[in-house]
């Protein structure tokens, strides 16, 4: 490899990681600490829509749904940003104006990346230019895999230049990398390379966000921010759909870096759908019962 | 320790509320002997106080044998092994311990909660590791009992006879399960003398063997302290002895069978080393390394309780240990959210203590956890030293608590010489990315079993055993038939 980190990459026992992430499941949160577990989730969700199907009155909807998830009884926070298209970001940006809530775009040709560099970087300034506070970048997984690990490195220093003040978030589609010694070695590259937050998935490619594949990122934030000080945000995306399991990351979190990454400056869930099941659970917890889930706004 | 520009703050923060198992399990305020199929009083009376180590306070009272109930648990051994285990056919026999296993597992529930109450083990451990191995032991050995011709070829087993077992404290339904399922499975009776710490659970498995409609006899449980083990032990129509526990016990239980017709096995005490590699998955090492010493507070014959590690790594491997003890909940046994529960009794914490001791007086330098132990009951924090010589007590002894002993070595040859330098033999480690320098120590180290990037996996079909003062014989898997068979 003619490319050297800066920091070193520890080798990843697939067993061994995914015991570990098992043990987190076995975590019992009950009460207040699931109340306030809850409201973190929501607190930390990138509410998103990623459809060609996606409209202006789609995201409208997305956007009312993101200032206020629940009926006010609930004390629900509002979710961390919206995330859609390009396409959609100066509309999302004018319906959540006044709320502080960021609107986060994909780009660089999202979800493929497979595009020339120029239009990708065109991509990212269009987006921020829109109004994106938040840019979620796709890396090019074929270039990483054929072995051009410092053109990689090179792409992700590029968007970061790109996108100017906006937060970046790297994408590793981490289904495709498939083993975590390459999760591990592109979590540390991106974060050299200039990530503000590493991202698990597109949500387009299965398996998406796992807890062991999280674990991985986490640990690898933990390690660098040890080295050097310096906090980088993690975004799992993808396959989390239930309360219990959003619960089962925030346990990760909190036992594998601490309390600090426990906020949505570091730490988001990307999702469309974890809402619906989040609010099922707090209601429940205020309520004393459980109510179909007709009773709920839909995103 | 050095200075550190970045600090994890694992404390405050988001709590977990307590998760406390709900207990209304069937727990007696006094145990009997179990004796020819029936529970019986000590002929002397006699009862002791059995403490729950969480509190501190009597949780049960259990009977107390003398050499008289031992006499009559032997004799009624003796005839069901003469007139119906032993003519039984194999067919049969595992009928009865398939019946055990099942009702093992619908009982798991509440005997799990029993054995932390009893024993002061996280419900974590006894919920999602003892209990699922008790019933796997019987349903494994159960597939024994009628393919015994196959397992030794060209031989035809019998069994031995009557088997006294003496079993420990520190997974007290899973040792009974390790010597009770073989020896039936082979056509054995059994007289199983529990710890006398911890004999509640053994008591209830009593009674799944008459729900199972054991006959008669085929099990005899007493209990009370080490000389009633001694009394089984030593008893002359015994014909087949196994015991688990100390080596120091181990010794005196070899002289005093020395001499008689009687079969051994012994597994005994440990001081294993777990080998860390620079090239090791270091996340999973410093995993595999806190499994290795804190699972069930240490109490572990195998645990890992010697840290080799590579000079290069020391210190990098060091404080990630420190981070990581700090996130170990210590506390409430039966909260499922406790990591590390009570040490089994106010003795063994004593002796914990005498060691830690002896570490600081030694010049080691010791790493303890930061948490809050509660106020009453018996406990130590995870914890472990650095600095430690290789001719320090906290090297050679077994200290059978959550206390770590770090070493380091430069090559391959220096820590397999490190690794064997112990009385011992029971276990090891070895952590690499390197899978050829695994199998290539593996042959060279002195031990029963060699875990290579991993630590503390137990199957029924492995067998288990010690080289040197750890003991001898094997338990598990189809080496573990053969204490209990005649070829």
């Amino acid at each position: 490899m003619s490319f050297a980190l800066k920091f070193p990459v520890p080798r990843v026992d697939q067993i061994g990681a995914e015991e570990r992430a098992a043990k987190f499941t076995k975590r019992s949160i009950k009460n207040e600490a699931k109340a306030q577990g809850l409201k973190m989730a929501v607190a930390m969700m990138d509410l998103t829509t990623l459809e060609g199907t996606d409209s202006k009155g789609k995201v409208t909807h997305l956007c009312r749904k993101a200032r206020q998830p629940m009926l006010a009884k609930y004390d629900c926070p509002p979710c961390a940003a919206v995330c859609v298209y390009p396409n959609q970001v100066a509309h999302a940006v004018k319906e959540l104006e006044g709320s502080g809530i960021p609107v986060a775009s994909v780009a660089t040709g999202f979800p493929s990346g497979q595009y020339p560099l120029k239009l990708r970087l065109a991509d990212v300034k269009d987006a921020v230019d829109s109004g994106a506070a938040e840019i979620d970048m796709v890396i090019s997984r074929g270039t990483f895999l054929e072995g051009g690990l410092a053109e990689v490195f090179d792409e992700i220093a590029a968007v970061k230049e790109a996108c100017g003040k906006a937060h970046l978030k790297v994408i590793l589609e981490t289904g495709e990398l498939q083993t975590y010694d390459n999760v591990r070695l592109v979590s540390q590259f991106a974060i050299e390379a200039g990530a503000d937050f590493i991202k698990t998935s597109t949500g387009k490619v299965s398996p998406a966000a796992t807890l062991p594949v999280t674990l991985v990122m986490v640990e690898t934030v933990r390690d660098h921010y040890l080295a050097t000080g310096k906090k980088i945000g993690v975004k799992p995306a993808g396959g989390i759909r239930t309360a219990k399991q959003a619960l089962q990351y925030l346990v990760m979190v909190k036992e594998t870096v601490g309390n600090d990454w426990l906020t949505p400056d570091l730490f988001r869930f990307g999702a469309s759908s974890l809402l619906g099941d989040v609010e099922l659970q707090l209601a429940k917890l205020v309520d004393g019962n459980y109510q179909s889930a007709d009773y709920f706004s839909k995103g | 320790m050095s200075k550190k520009v970045a600090q994890l703050k694992f404390e405050g923060g988001w709590e977990y509320a307590p998760a406390p198992e709900t207990t209304p399990v069937p727990l007696k305020s006094k145990y009997e002997l179990f004796i020819n199929g029936k529970f019986v009083a000590p002929k002397n009376g006699k009862y002791f106080r059995s403490v729950n180590p969480a509190t501190g306070r009597q949780l049960t009272r259990i009977a107390k044998a003398e050499q008289v109930d031992v006499n009559a648990a032997v004799r009624s051994a003796r005839r069901a092994y003469e007139k119906v285990w032993g003519p039984m056919s194999g067919a049969e026999r595992s009928k009865y311990l398939f019946r055990i296993a099942r009702i093992i597992q619908e009982k798991a529930r509440e005997l799990a909660i029993l054995e932390s109450m009893d024993g002061g083990k996280p419900i974590k451990e006894s919920r999602d590791v003892d209990l699922p191995l008790v019933s796997a032991h019987f349903f494994y050995y159960a597939g024994w009992a009628d393919k015994l011709d196959y397992a030794f070829a060209g031989k035809t087993p019998q069994p031995v006879g009557v088997a006294g077992q003496v079993i420990p404290w520190n997974f007290p339904l899973l040792m009974a399960a390790w010597k009770i399922a073989p020896a039936l499975a082979c056509g054995n009776t059994v007289v199983l003398k529990p710890a006398e710490t911890t004999s509640v659970t053994a008591m209830h498995l009593a009674e799944i063997f008459k729900e199972a409609g054991l006959p008669p006899g085929v099990v005899n449980i007493v209990t009370g302290a080490g000389e009633i083990g001694a009394a089984v032990v030593e008893h002359p129509d015994v014909d087949k002895v196994a015991f688990t526990g100390s080596t120091g016990v181990g010794k005196s239980i070899a002289a005093a069978v020395a001499g008689t017709r009687k079969k051994l096995t012994l597994e005994l005490g440990g001081k294993a080393a777990n080998i860390v590699f620079e090239d090791a998955p270091m996340e999973q090492a410093v995993e595999g390394v806190i499994n290795g010493i804190y699972f069930n507070q240490g109490h572990v014959c195998c645990a890992g309780s010697r840290l080799l590690l590579q000079e290069s790594i020391h210190d990098e491997f060091v404080s990630r240990l420190e981070r990581r003890i700090e996130t170990l909940r210590v506390g409430d046994p039966l909260d499922k959210n406790t990591d590390i529960g009570a040490i089994n009794s106010k003795e063994q914490l004593g002796r914990i203590n005498q060691l830690i001791g002896a570490g600081l007086d030694e010049g080691a330098e010791l790493h303890a956890s930061s948490c809050e132990l509660p106020g009453e009951g018996f406990w130590c924090r995870p914890s472990f030293f650095t600095g430690v010589s290789a001719s320090h007590r906290i090297a050679r002894e077994e200290i059978f608590g959550p206390v770590l002993s770090v070493m380091t070595f430069r090559t391959p040859a220096e820590a397999v010489a490190r690794a064997n330098d112990t009385c011992y033999g029971l276990s090891a480690g070895i952590w690499t990315d390197k899978g050829s320098r695994i199998f290539k120590m593996a042959d060279q180290l002195r031990a029963g079993v060699i875990w290579g990037n991993t630590f503390n996996k137990f199957d029924p079909t492995s067998p288990f055993g010690g080289y040197k003062e750890s003991g001898f014989g094997r338990e598990g898997g189809v080496q573990g038939l053969l204490p209990y068979v005649r070829l």
